[in-house]
């Protein structure tokens, strides 16, 4: 067994419906239940499950961006990054490339601006853009180009873990192939671990070695692809893929 | 092929003329501005002066070169303090939220309930009339709303996508509010600086037409037209020049902000 880069144990969260107006009494809904699981080094685990299920406030918790919740999140590498799912929102509109691209560098200190500079532009080669895109602001860009862009500025700080929540569900579907073929590539190069958050199973399927299955803040399935796809054992799972056509 | 902005053109071509007009009359003027001339009084247009004289017999040109400059300075500093002021707060308060930002914006409220010309008049009433004072009164009255228009841009950007990234690369709150945030509120700034000194110009000629702004002898557009306001029927070029000058002014810096309001 490789090392562990994440650890999430028993996490609960709710969240206060504000129901002050019409005169109830506040309510607790509860959207993780009890979460539990585990991702090594290197590993690419996909989360499905539909819309408002709490795979975003997953992600949110993990991140740290969610600080309201019961249970324990454990990481044994640096700080996670992430993608998020829409391309244009994700990107600041009044910096060029090259200086999104540069930030996060510049802020964990200690290189030079002519390292920097160099470091920018290898991303940008390895990303599948061309130097040239530095100069440029994100409303020049591609849907395609900008996840692009994205996912290099999330790799710029060498991440052990990468969440990406729902990275190519805003982008059409040749662009998909290639981002996907993308994060594919930059996986087997730099033994990144993955959290793939999708409702695509088709997308999850290409892409991961493990997956689960979540439905109402519970994970109701877990296994490698070949056990979900061929021998699904809950319910759900198996609606799942029947919808999906698979 | 895209439409001309005939907005932005005329306005700017506007303020640009307006702009070397006033930084001529800081160097520059055919007569001293206060120097008056007995025997030149209610003169008309004539080559030495080129808009005749007023009631002391100075030079309205020289005047008016002056005034404008005076009128930039009041306008442009009272704008500095409220955009200065209004950033700073209006960035904390939507940043962070919370307890904070409901007290400043209740304070903010406050004073926005206020026109700025009364409250430009508490203050002149408490610590004395002149230039500098008129500027940091109406600076103060115009905070407010530009605190307003910040926080609000603040609130909108501060949950975009871009924002949850710069924090996951590690930067500062500090660093966030004003390198990543703040140039995406520049463009809607801009054009409401440019609207805050039309009214900042406007309410200076006011404070000067009341007697409290620029002191005499030291001309000012609005001084000017205080002055004027006794001769108005005998020699109404007197009112009518300087009051030609605000409205160019004013006029210039609207229509460049409704061409830049365009552009976005």
């Amino acid at each position: 067994m490789s090392d562990l880069v994440l650890e999430v144990k028993n996490v609960s969260s709710y969240y206060r419906e504000n129901r002050r107006l019409s005169g109830k009494r506040a309510e607790r809904k509860q959207v993780l239940k009890n979460v539990s699981f585990s991702m090594e080094a290197g590993e690419i685990l996909g989360l499905v499950g539909e819309s408002g299920c709490g795979k975003t406030t997953l992600s949110r918790a993990i991140l740290g961006f969610l600080k309201d919740y019961e249970g324990e999140i454990i990481h044994y590498s640096t700080k996670p990054q992430m993608i998020f799912q829409d391309p244009y929102g994700s990107l600041n509109p009044s910096k060029k490339l090259g200086w999104i691209l540069e930030e996060p560098l510049k802020n964990a200190g200690g290189f030079t601006a002519e390292e920097r500079r160099k470091r920018v532009f290898g991303m940008l080669r390895q990303t599948g853009l061309t130097e040239d895109f530095a100069e440029r602001y994100p409303s020049q860009l591609s849907g395609g180009q900008r996840q692009r862009a994205c996912i290099g500025a999330a790799l710029m700080s060498a991440p052990a873990l990468l969440i990406a929540d729902e990275p190519v569900s805003a982008l059409d579907v040749t662009i998909q192939a290639q981002v996907m073929e993308l994060l594919k590539r930059l996986h087997g190069e730099r033994n990144i671990a993955i959290l793939f958050i999708s409702h695509d199973l088709r997308v999850v399927y290409q892409m991961c070695d493990r997956i689960m299955i979540m439905k109402d803040g519970e994970i109701v399935e877990s296994g490698t692809r070949e056990e979900i796809y061929f021998s699904p054992r809950h319910e759900y799972t198996k609606l799942l893929l029947q919808a999906a056509g698979i | 092929m895209k439409k001309k902005n005939w907005n932005l053109l005329i306005g700017g071509l506007l303020s640009g003329i307006m702009l070397l007009f006033i930084v001529v009359g800081f160097f520059y003027t055919p007569c001293s501005p206060e120097a008056m001339d007995n025997a030149a009084k209610f003169a008309g247009v004539s080559a030495k002066h080129l808009m005749g004289c007023d009631h002391f017999g100075r030079d309205i040109f020289s005047r008016i070169l002056k005034g404008c400059g005076n009128t930039f300075i009041v306008a442009f500093g009272t704008v500095l303090i409220g955009t200065l002021c209004g950033i700073f707060l209006g960035a904390f308060t939507g940043y962070y939220g919370g307890v904070l930002d409901e007290i400043l914006m209740r304070v903010n409220d406050a004073v926005f309930a206020f026109p700025s010309i009364l409250l430009a008049l508490v203050f002149v009433s408490l610590f004395g009339g002149g230039k500098y004072n008129i500027i940091l009164a109406l600076g103060i009255a115009f905070v407010p709303s530009f605190a307003r228009i910040v926080r609000s841009e603040f609130i909108r950007c501060k949950n975009m996508d871009y924002v949850k990234s710069a924090r996951l690369m590690g930067a500062g709150d500090l660093r966030i509010m004003f390198v990543h945030i703040l140039p995406n509120v520049m463009p809607v700034l801009v054009s409401s600086v440019l609207i805050g000194f039309n009214n900042a110009v406007l309410a200076e000629a006011g404070m000067s037409y009341l007697g409290i702004g620029v002191q005499p002898p030291e001309a000012s557009l609005g001084r000017m037209l205080s002055e004027a306001q006794s001769y108005l029927f005998s020699k109404p070029s007197m009112a009518f020049l300087p009051g030609l000058m605000i409205v160019l002014l004013v006029l210039g810096f609207s229509l460049m902000s409704e061409g830049l309001k365009r552009e976005r």
